[in-house]
């Protein structure tokens, strides 16, 4: 046994010798070794938690949080995944750098730990308390009067914060809610707060409170511009993309536009991996990124030109692999699974023609049931017209015939062989100006419609192979061949724009193709922020789409597209979103989408950029139009939301409009008549009414104003109020005809700003109120992914220190406070909510053709649900908030669902009650299945779901096989009896079950790839014809010129405009292209801050860019630079480089200014964040709707709030300036 | 022969994503605290690049590792007796500026500052003297992907050396990927640089360790590693450094960098060697042969006889089993593809590199090359000089490098036919000649590299801890031993050594 060592002993034991050994070079040592213990109890700890991080970067990981002597220590990555199977790379481990930083916020200096209100505000509070009869009144004396306001609102941002308590606070919000609600409307009460998948309770807390009183919800996935709008215009999808494992399947993988080892960090290895089986990689990016690292070929096309490289390869695909050589196996998907084979009426134009709408079963018989939304192709062996299942109109007509089935039909390609004449038809071309053309003949047939007029009708992809120039001895201006640059879209074309040789093009494109062909469809693009954040990405990614449908990789396991931007994927969907809008209680929520809201709210439509009026061959209607005149028109004729949604205060509007008769549709007569009327107002008409302002706003999981708010400087001076660096005016900006404004732009609308964070964000430091909120290890929650197959749960690893509360627990609070104030100010009420024509509804038939219709102007009857947005009738039992928001309401015994997937109740209340309980509140509620606190609704969106629960699966897939008339029900049968709680999840992370909800199938090992159920189930994308659509037929599409991919050069857009006063400039500037990618060392904002982050890199903020670009203004790497352009001033340091192209200048998304940044030279204000010379520029074509696929969507369709169109001025920092004593 | 086991690693960098988890993960356990503000056992390099601390690989500089002179061994630092006239001043040591002075922000200024005319900001400060300062000038990777250019990279030693095969051009660019822990040497110059014997080679796994109780603060360990991968602890003024996580690889659990590799690049494993060959194999004339001689001290833990010798010499029988088993012998032994970092060091180092692929440099025009064996480029082509991996991994020898890289290419190609097809066995037979391999050995090679489960990367036997002999005790007092001192005490009077 081991004696106690005597310590001088040991001290010297060092110069005991040992046994010499290895020719007298290496000693044996006999000392003691008892000091090891010491790191050995620094390894020990007490125990591990599993929980996750709630942050937008699409990883979901499982971690181990460690916990030693009561305090979080570290976090390691779970390791305990469900296998992938024998021969595959397993998910474990799954994790990044910035995830293992995060325990250093729990006990950091950033911490907000305890409520904060702003200093003067504050101080009025206490004092109209003090003098007010009731707190509403108080709050009306503060915000009523001007001086008072103004006191508050001109001192956001500028310090100046005072604790105090939870009661304090959520009276005081619920003060300023009710009587915003009173004084305007429930929905000048908004809420901002993104990516319900990365911590759905969390996010549900707030959108359910917001849901019961008639708050305005805003989306996140188009405000980031993350959503592809390509996605709902060739799939009918929001987005859908495999799961990264899938990427091992994979065997010829072109990583275009997304740095997966920088910001898909958990998922990089199964593309590395897949190198070593035998796949070939490719990269394409303007700068060397991470990810050219792991390829075979870097294609360094220049910013913003991918469209123009996939078209060319578009063209070398078309030529060799369909007509100079057919491959089945692409012939036989493109019949069955694209648009190509439909039937498209050409319009005369002049002594040309032009490509019009899809002929319809309606324009050549009346025989059929919504034979307008039943497209049609010409049959090769009958010789005839035919008609196949799937398109919209078997979505509606009651029948089962939505599916792909073909049958006997057999869809002709092309009328090249049996052509009745070869029209010359004008293509748009807008790579060399906008507006432009090139003429190319294409095989038509003639027809004679139902009346006997005659029709010009040719094929899609007749139409694609003359728009992408592959000649077939045609006339008209065909490229000779790939060596000819000057006719689009030839490899030779391309490689003046994008600067990539055009034989490396050729070989990739052929690649690709061929390995295609080889393996039956594992071809895969990784695509993301790069190619998808500008203006124009809808074109670019549907330029890039046509690789993988033209080559039969959509709806294949190791193939298709892989879109990764933004975490949109909730896969618990159908139950989240009862749980979220509160559907259980009140129908029809304010869902509003983010880019319209902000581009008035913040004013940025009135600092517009000049009209391009110069001539131009192609359209006019429509693409001269002020982008917020069309919003407006689309909020008219139903087509985007628009909330706040009248100038009047919808709750008066209601209580008139009843009182005056007598049954629901009279009311919904009387209130559209009003509106023909212009009796009533539209808010969105009506932006700088102060009427229209949103009064409250509540800002969660999110820091909008250090982080996604693009044109930060519009936030600023516009919404809040606070000191700006804008560096122009409106008066040599364009401004909108038909929306009425006022002369000056409001500044500071917000009368509330609350932000709720643990931790001080940019966001925080703008807020009237901070709310000290739980971290991702004090909370339960959810998470979910695209990019893995796992549900994750958030446990608490400590319960939530100092004054913090979840963000669950806080909104419970506020609604209670909120339903304890309107017991006496803010009786139950009829309120009135005009939704716009939604996806997936049978209003996606409401408008045929796709033609405009303005009933304003008399084109058309107007009529609420068809013509105009819907009429909604909601109670809003105010109240009973509280009652309803901890309780689920009976609605869901009628059923609910998603998506056109339908779900009966019955069963699943009963189950909710049995697994929660029965709420013992005395409410309204009582007895009711119980929500009261955040595991419960965690179990409640488990059990209500078909990826988490098998019985609602199973459901799902029999609901669709009414539809469909195909067998379904068999896909999760076998999973039938899988329910996940949160226990179950948190012993080990299961694998989603399939679910019609989403498009791939997932069971068995199998990797989730989607569409894979469309292509093996031959279920309709939800389309217009049912199939993956290269064509766009909408009038505006067409007058836009896209009813096509093409290519369309990246705008470039001065840093100034005509006329505008520029900042003097003596000394050396340089204008470069401004783009703001992920960044390593943060997600968004998030982690940016942590010790560790900040070490590993350079302190925050800095701006990348090519040295020789730097050495031409005179700076040196990590020298001070200020960037500026109109929109704002942003100071940062200098990161030098030669892995930079010239031209371009990467400021990585997202660092906040919060940390390290000076004052800027040109008007002396904190210099900026990364959006502080950014806005957005809204798309015309993203704001259609009320027609099939192009019909809104909540963060499903709609216009992105796309900014990476943006040049600035770059030139040293003089001097360094704190502005701080 | 004297059979000694060292529990080893593989870092697989043409797998590695340059993320830095492993670098966080092991800094938030073991040097997230006073006085190591600025050490981080694990660190990840961009190459070309200067590295942590800067231009560590400049032994002219830092005068570490082992030199040759007259056949004989010596420090490069110099022996005990120049390390005595220098003990209060060595010259030769990295000092803030090569590592970096750490800093942090003022958060609560956020929170607490008066109501101003701007937006309060946190302005940096530094952890060192507590002041503020205008901008950070220098951190732990602080040319992370190439950051600071040309103003950077013709420092990296590796570059200087090379310069006429290095141009740093937009369409020229390339880069690695370097994670570096301590190497935990055969031949460790860190244990013999310490005046006071405090740094020792654990006799059952190889771990290096500087005893806390023993060492003075002298420092002669930190230049002394030529990888400069010991540390000084300003506020214990003692000596630090990785310790490959003994307290989890006693256990059977990989280390920390290894387990939270997200890359997945990390293999663990045992090897047994021949201790009696160390000094020999360090002392090989020719740096280039140094790889080779390394390689030579290392046991077939198949044969027969390693397996009766290691038996007797104390080495049980997972072990043995753990060493066949191992992905480290596999890949730097058996298939020589993982290669040891800076072997002219004559340190002899136990974590190996399989060095990357990359992108090809002039892509291929004429058409009619384009095969589907052309696929997969050939590795002449490739971006990163392989004079610049072989400075990194072979002394300089690029005949070394370029067979690895000819083996890592047959595997995809090989793989890729199996998968895909497309490939005449003509072909691939001259391809499997041409790269000195079998089909066998690709298929298992991919296995391993893209594959293998947590079970096969990392295969690491628990610690011997059964060679204690009061192990009752230590079950019912461990780490409370100080409330329950031994002494006098009858509780196990059954306890007996089984030599007695």
């Amino acid at each position: 046994m081991e004696k106690k060592h005597n310590n001088l002993l040991h001290s010297l034991k060092h110069l005991v010798r040992g046994e010499r050994i290895n020719d007298g070079w290496t000693e044996e040592s006999p000392s003691s070794r008892d000091w090891e213990s010491a790191y050995r109890n620094r390894w020990g700890h007490d125990k591990t938690v599993r929980s996750t991080h709630g942050v937008n970067c699409t990883g979901s990981c499982s971690w181990k949080i460690h916990v030693k002597d009561g305090i979080i220590t570290w976090e390691t990555q779970q390791t305990d995944y469900p296998s992938t199977g024998d021969d595959f790379p397993e998910y474990e481990p799954r994790g990044c750098p910035r995830g293992a930083s995060f325990s250093w916020y729990t006990y950091s200096p950033t911490r907000v730990k305890y409520p904060y209100v702003r200093g003067d505000l504050y101080a009025l509070w206490k004092e109209e308390l003090g003098k007010a009869k009731n707190p509403v009144q108080a709050w009306e004396n503060i915000v009523s009067d001007p001086v008072k306001r103004e006191r508050y609102v001109k001192s956001r941002g500028k310090g100046g914060f005072v604790r105090a308590t939870w009661n304090d606070i959520c009276q005081m919000i619920a003060a300023a809610s009710i009587y915003t609600i009173k004084k305007y409307g429930p929905d000048r009460i908004c809420g901002f707060s993104p990516i319900p998948a990365m911590s759905m309770v969390s996010y549900s807390g707030g959108t359910r409170f917001l849901s019961l009183i008639g708050g305005t919800i805003l989306s996140f996935y188009d405000w980031y511009a993350d959503l592809p709008p390509a996605s709902p215009q060739v799939w009918g999808d929001q987005t859908d993309v495999p799961e990264s494992g899938d990427w091992y399947n994979s065997k010829y993988f072109i990583i275009w536009g997304t740095n997966i080892p920088q910001t898909r960090t958990p998922d990089a290895h199964f593309m590395v991996e897949s190198r070593y089986n035998g796949t070939k990689v490719v990269g394409v990016s303007p700068d060397y990124a991470e990810y050219d690292k792991f390829a075979d070929m870097w294609l360094p096309a220049k910013a913003g030109t991918d469209g123009a490289l996939a078209m060319a390869m578009t063209h070398v695909i078309l030529k060799e692999f369909y007509v100079d050589k057919e491959t089945p196996y692409f012939m036989e998907y493109a019949k069955q699974y694209t648009d190509l084979p439909f039937l498209v009426q050409l319009n005369k134009m002049n002594e040309s023609y032009r490509s019009d709408c899809f002929l319809r079963a309606s324009d050549i018989s009346d025989q059929h049931d919504l034979g307008e939304w039943k497209t049609v192709v010409w049959d090769e062996d009958t010789k005839d017209f035919a008609i196949p299942n799937g398109s919209e109109g078997f979505q509606w007509d009651k029948g089962n015939k939505w599916n792909l089935d073909l049958h006997e039909i057999n869809p002709k390609m092309s009328f090249i062989d049996e052509s009745d004449a070869i029209a010359m038809v004008e293509f748009p071309y807008f790579g060399e100006k906008d507006g432009g053309m090139v003429k190319r003949g294409v095989p038509v047939k003639k027809i004679k419609d139902k009346s006997g007029n005659e029709l010009m009708i040719t094929t899609v992809y007749d139409l694609m192979l003359a728009h992408t120039g592959i000649g077939r001895g045609l006339m008209g201006d065909y490229p000779a061949d790939y060596n000819d640059a000057n006719k689009p879209y030839t490899p030779a074309w391309q490689e003046s724009i994008t600067g990539v040789n055009q034989s490396h093009v050729i070989q990739v494109a052929r690649e690709f193709a061929e390995n295609a062909a080889l393996t039956k469809g594992k071809s895969m693009i990784a695509m993301g922020g790069g190619t998808n954040h500008w203006y124009h990405s809808d074109q670019i990614y549907r330029s890039i789409l046509n690789l993988v449908l033209l080559t039969g990789s959509q709806g294949v396991n190791g193939g298709g597209w892989a879109h990764y931007v933004g975490q949109e994927k909730v896969r618990p969907l159908e139950g989240f979103q009862q749980i979220a809008f509160a559907n259980d209680w009140v129908k029809s929520p304010r869902l509003m989408n983010g880019t319209s809201f902000f581009y008035f709210a913040t004013e940025q439509f009135r600092y517009e950029y000049e009209k391009h009026e110069e001539e131009t061959e192609w359209g006019s209607q429509y693409t001269n139009m002020h982008p917020a005149d069309f919003n407006a028109l689309s909020a008219r004729l139903g087509w985007l939301p628009s909330f706040p949604q009248l100038s009047q205060n919808s709750l008066d509007v209601m209580k008139v409009a009843r009182g005056r008769n007598s049954d629901d549709q009279a009311v919904v007569n009387d209130i559209a008549k009003q509106l023909k009327e212009g009796k009533l107002d539209f808010a969105i008409e009506n932006p700088n009414d102060p009427r229209n302002f949103p009064r409250v706003f509540f800002n969660w999981r999110s820091n909008l104003l250090g982080d996604s708010g693009k044109g930060h400087e519009y936030f600023v001076k516009h919404l809040i109020g606070s000191t700006d660096s804008l560096l122009t005016d409106i008066e040599n900006s364009w401004q909108p005809e038909n929306v009425n404004i006022s002369e000056k732009p409001p500044e500071g609308k917000t009368d509330l700003f609350v932000s709720m964070d643990f931790r001080m964000t940019s966001s925080g430091l703008f807020s009237d109120i901070i709310l000290p909120a739980a971290t991702w290890y004090e909370k339960f929650d959810i998470s979910s992914t695209d990019l893995h197959p796992f549900v994750h749960p958030f446990n608490a690893a400590i319960n939530p220190p100092w004054d913090t509360r979840s963000d669950w627990d806080a909104f419970r609070e506020i609604a209670k406070a909120f339903s304890e104030l309107a017991k006496e100010h803010l009786p139950a009420q009829e309120d009135l909510v005009m939704s716009p024509l939604a996806h997936d509804t049978i209003n996606q038939i409401a408008q045929p053709y796709g033609k405009v219709k303005d009933w304003r102007k008399g084109e058309v009857e107007g009529i609420p649900g068809k013509t105009m947005p819907n009429f909604n009738f909601v109670k809003r039992d105010y109240p009973h908030v509280y009652d309803m928001w901890i309780t689920i309401g009976p609605n869901i015994k009628n059923g609910y669902g998603t998506k056109g997937v339908k779900i009966p109740g019955e069963k699943v209340y009963k189950e909710l009650l049995d697994r929660l309980g029965p709420s013992k509140y005395d409410g309204i509620g009582k007895g009711f299945p119980d929500l009261f606190s955040d595991k419960k609704a965690i179990n409640a969106i488990l059990l209500m779901s078909g990826a988490t629960n098998g019985k609602r699966a199973v459901e799902g897939w029999k609901s669709m096989e009414e539809k469909t008339g195909k067998k379904l029900a068999h896909v999760s049968e076998g999973r039938e009896e899988e329910d996940y709680t949160l226990d179950a999840l948190t012993i080990q992370p299961r694998p989603a079950i399939s679910t019609p909800v989403w498009s791939g199938l997932e069971n068995e090992n199998r990797r989730y790839s989607p569409f894979t159920v469309n292509k093996e189930f031959n279920i309709p994308w939800h389309t217009l014809t049912g199939r993956q659509s290269f064509y766009l037929d909408h009038e505006v599409m067409l007058d836009y010129g896209e009813g096509l991919p093409l290519y369309i050069p990246p705008i470039t857009r001065g840093a100034f405009v005509k006329g505008e006063k520029e900042i003097e400039n003596s000394g050396k500037s340089i204008t470069l292209r401004y783009m703001t990618p992920h960044q390593k060392w943060g997600i968004h904002t998030m982690f940016t801050d942590t010790n560790n982050m900040v070490q590993l890199f350079r302190g925050w903020q800095v701006v990348w860019m090519n040295e020789e670009d730097g050495a031409a203004i005179g700076i040196k790497d990590n020298d001070w630079i200020e960037l500026y352009n109109r929109n704002g001033v942003v100071v940062a340091r200098a990161v030098l480089t030669y892995r930079m192209p010239r031209g371009a200048v990467y400021m990585y998304h997202a660092q906040d200014r919060t940390m390290g940044v000076p004052g800027n030279t040109i008007n002396k204000t904190r210099g900026g964040t990364h959006n502080s010379v950014t806005r957005i520029y809204p798309k015309a074509t993203h704001m259609i709707g009320g027609y099939s696929q192009l019909s809104y969507g909540f963060n499903y369709y709609g216009p992105t709030g796309s900014q990476r169109d943006t040049m600035t001025i770059i030139r040293p920092l003089k001097e360094v300036d704190w502005l701080e004593d | 022969m004297r059979i000694k086991a060292q529990v080893a690693m593989v870092m697989h960098l043409d797998k590695c994503i340059g993320c830095h988890t492993c670098s966080v993960t092991c800094k938030n356990v073991w040097t997230n605290r006073p006085g190591m503000e600025y050490v981080w056992f694990n660190n990840v390099e961009t190459r070309p690049g200067v590295g942590y601390p800067r231009e560590w690989e400049n032994t002219d500089r830092y005068k570490g590792g082992w030199v040759l002179r007259n056949g004989k061994l010596h420090l490069r630092a110099g022996g005990p007796l120049s390390k005595l006239a220098n003990i209060f001043y060595n010259p030769n040591m990295a000092d803030m500026n090569d590592f970096y002075e750490p800093w942090t922000y003022d958060f609560q200024h956020l929170h607490w500052r008066e109501k101003g005319e701007s937006i309060p900001v946190a302005r940096p400060r530094s952890m060192i003297t507590g002041n503020y300062i205008d901008k950070p000038e220098w951190g732990p990777n602080w040319d992370d992907d190439l950051a600071g250019g040309s103003e950077s990279v013709p420092n990296d030693p590796n570059v200087r050396k090379l310069q006429e095969h290095i141009k740093m051009e937009y369409e020229k660019t390339f880069m690695m990927y370097l994670p570096r822990i301590c190497e935990h040497c055969l031949n460790p110059s860190c244990v013999a640089s310490c005046p006071s014997g405090a740094l020792y080679k654990r006799d059952e796994d190889g771990i290096v360790l500087v005893d806390q109780d023993a060492c003075r603060g002298w420092r002669f360990c930190m230049n002394g590693c030529p990888y400069h991968k010991v540390y000084y602890n300003w506020n214990t003024h003692k000596a630090e450094k990785c310790n490959f996580c003994y307290p989890r690889t006693e256990a059977g659990l990989p280390t920390i960098c290894s387990e939270t590799c997200v890359g997945r690049i990390r293999y663990i494993g045992v090897v047994l060697y021949d201790a009696d060959k160390v000094k020999a194999a360090a002392s090989v004339e020719n740096p280039k042969d140094l790889y080779e001689s390394q390689l030579s001290v290392f046991l077939d833990p198949f044969d027969p006889e390693v397996i009766q010798k290691a038996q007797e010499q104390g080495i049980n029988n997972s072990w043995i089993q753990s060493a066949q088993e191992s992905p480290v012998y596999k890949m730097a032994i058996k298939w020589k593809i993982a290669l040891p970092l800076h072997p002219e060091y004559r340190t002899l180092p136990m974590v190996w590199y399989v060095p990357p692929l990359s992108p090809i440099m002039h892509h291929l025009t004429n058409e009619q090359e384009l095969g589907v064996d052309g696929f997969i480029p050939a590795v002449d082509q490739m971006r990163i000089p392989m004079e610049y991996l072989a400075s990194l991994l072979t002394a300089d020898d690029t005949t070394v490098i370029r067979k690895v890289l000819l083996k890592m290419a047959a595997m995809r190609v090989h793989m890729r036919a199996k998968t895909v097809g497309g490939i005449d066995e003509l072909k691939k037979s001259k391809l499997l000649e041409e790269a000195n391999t079998s089909a066998d050995e690709l298929e298992e090679m991919a296995r391993l590299l893209a594959v293998a489960k947590y079970n096969e990367r990392f295969v690491i036997p628990t610690g011997r801890r059964e060679m204690l002999d009061d192990l009752h005790y230590r079950q019912g007092a461990c780490s409370i031993e100080e409330l329950s001192p031994p002494e006098g005490m009858v509780t196990y009077p059954f306890e007996r050594s089984e030599s007695q």
